[in-house]
């Protein structure tokens, strides 16, 4: 058990009296891409929204190498060593591009210059863009500029919330090279999606979420291979 | 000739007192989207220290101190009546500010007992000065001065350095601020600290060309210099000092033009018509941004 880098037991979140996350349990293990499905409105962004402090949870236990850090503050919980990638990428549109990078490291102190060179190296076009507005970047670049943020913060877990959503598919599968490509750097990754079909081929293992409980788990492999999820999830696009 | 070039002066320096209490209101407009209105009565209360102090203190350390005493007093407001308020409705705020508003100038109601105070003589900006044949006090020449230093001090903590840098993120986005690790709360404390520092400043060159405070004394240039921050686009620093600047010139000339005219009492009058003008033409104002937090 002590490696889990982070255990989520029996998570609770609700808008006022109404329980959108019902008791969820997942860890993830150093090291591994784990996958969080689910259709919309399942609870996926609540549950990653308690972890990293943005909502206080109703009930449950949030801990990151054994340490509780249930509801803490944000800043607490960045300073750890999460950090997330919200649902509709959220760059800074009035900062230049550079800036929206460095401000994932807001809390480091150190020399940000191997790290800045790390992420234009997943993402030169952010190079070629550095100087120029977030907000006049693509979709995609916007979606790429995110990540990088992120990453700037050196997480030990990097959480994702819907990077493909609203994006070409062409993009979609760039974006999913870059998840593969940081994953084999050593970045630990929890990824929620809608996209079953790319998420459950990138993941190590992969839980369903269905209003706001878990419903299925198992490895991308066993996900993919099973009917329900086939289904449901993998219908159509499958 | 000279007439007119005393008028422009007093014109710049009036503006340039309207920027430095502008930049306040757009500043914490830009971050909270609140109207401060208890601004102009901080404002106000920097003058009535600026009398306290200098009466018991040399100086070169009360002026100091009057800054010191404002920034608390600005820290304080943001702390006790904005901060709990932070998840409630706008609207409630605002009325929190008005609240905050009241309580400043009844308080100087009560401590002054509503008699104007006298504001003290400060030696170099009340001392006179030629400049293009006209006689004037430094205050003139020193505002406008003062302010450019400020300004530019100001840009450079915006946009050069890590706290400017969070300030505009916050501006922009709360939440997703939080998860850059940033403490928001803090942020918008250096926002309060900033905005009080500059009206503390503006009100030692302010009063300097007023022979009394009252209570009331911060109201009407408060209400200028929100005007300055509206037309010049709120949430904008170089659109706030820009509009106090156009104020404050126009402001002056009116209130210059031949006395046969009779117009001069019209000068505030003018001040809000020329705010509707722009903002029928532009409601933005000058440098505003369009629709707020498009995607
Ligand atoms: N801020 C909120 N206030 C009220 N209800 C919310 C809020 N955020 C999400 N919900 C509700 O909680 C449920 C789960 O939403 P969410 O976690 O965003 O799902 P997902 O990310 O899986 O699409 C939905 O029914 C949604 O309407
Ligand atoms: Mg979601």
């Amino acid at each position: 058990m002590s490696e889990d880098l982070l255990r989520i037991s029996d998570l609770k979140v609700s808008y006022g009296g109404i329980e959108a996350v019902r008791g969820i349990s997942f860890n993830v293990r150093q090291g591994e891409i784990v996958t969080l499905i689910g259709a919309n409105g399942a609870g996926k962004s609540s549950t990653l929204r308690a972890i990293s402090g943005l909502v206080k949870p109703a009930g449950g236990k949030v801990e990151l190498e054994g340490e509780d850090i249930t509801a803490k503050d944000s800043s607490v919980i960045v300073s750890k060593g999460l950090m997330m990638v919200p649902e509709g990428r959220k760059i800074f549109p009035n900062l230049s591009v550079l800036e929206n990078l460095k401000i994932g490291a807001y809390l480091r102190n150190d020399d940000l210059t191997e790290d800045l060179e790390a992420v234009y190296g997943y993402f030169p076009r952010l190079k070629e863009r550095s100087w120029q507005a977030g907000g006049t970047l693509s979709g995609g670049e916007q979606q790429m500029l995110a990540v990088g943020r992120a990453l700037m913060g050196r997480p030990k877990v990097l959480m994702m919330d819907e990077p493909s959503l609203g994006l070409a598919p062409i993009v979609v599968q760039d974006i999913f090279e870059i998840i593969r490509r940081i994953h084999e750097n050593g970045t630990t990754v929890l990824l929620i999606e809608q996209n079953a079909n790319m998420a459950l081929h990138v993941a190590d293992r992969a839980y369903v979420i269905e209003n706001g409980k878990i419903s299925l788990e198992g490895t991308g492999k066993e996900l993919l291979s099973n009917e329900k999820v086939q289904a449901a999830y993998l219908g159509a696009k499958g | 000739m000279e007439y007119v070039i005393s008028v422009l002066l007093s014109g710049i320096s009036v503006g340039g007192q309207y920027a430095l209490i502008a930049i306040g209101y757009t500043l914490v407009y830009g971050i909270l989207r609140l109207i401060n209105f208890a601004h102009g009565d901080v404002f106000m209360v920097a003058g009535l220290l600026g009398i306290y102090l200098t009466a018991v203190l040399p100086i070169p350390v009360s002026l100091p101190l009057v800054i010191v005493f404002t920034v608390l007093l600005g820290f304080t407001i943001e702390r006790a009546a904005y901060r709990p308020l932070r998840e409630a409705p706008r609207m409630s705020v605002m009325i929190s500010a008005i609240g905050v508003s009241y309580l400043l100038q009844n308080t100087a109601t009560y401590v002054t007992g509503g008699q104007p105070m006298t504001y003290p003589t400060i030696p170099f900006l009340s001392d006179t000065v030629n400049v293009a044949g006209t006689q004037t006090k430094w205050v003139v020449i020193i505002t406008p001065i003062l302010v450019l230093i400020l300004v530019t001090i100001l840009s450079m903590l915006i946009n050069g350095t890590k706290i400017g840098m969070a300030m505009r993120a916050v501006s922009k986005d709360f939440e997703t601020s939080r998860l850059m690790g940033i403490k928001i709360n803090l942020v918008i404390s250096v926002t309060f600290i900033i905005g009080s520092a500059l009206a503390a400043v503006g009100s030692n060159l302010f009063f300097t060309n007023y022979p009394a405070i009252t209570p009331m004394a911060g109201a009407m240039p408060g209400l200028k210099a929100f005007v300055a921050a509206v037309f010049g686009g709120i949430g904008s620093i170089p659109g706030a000092v820009l509009g106090a600047f156009l104020i404050g010139i126009c402001e002056t000339i009116i209130k210059g033009l031949p006395s046969s005219w009779d117009v001069s009492v019209f000068s505030d009058a003018f001040t809000f018509a020329l705010l509707i003008v722009i903002l029928v033409f532009k409601p933005q104002g000058l440098f505003g941004e369009a629709a707020a937090d498009k995607v």
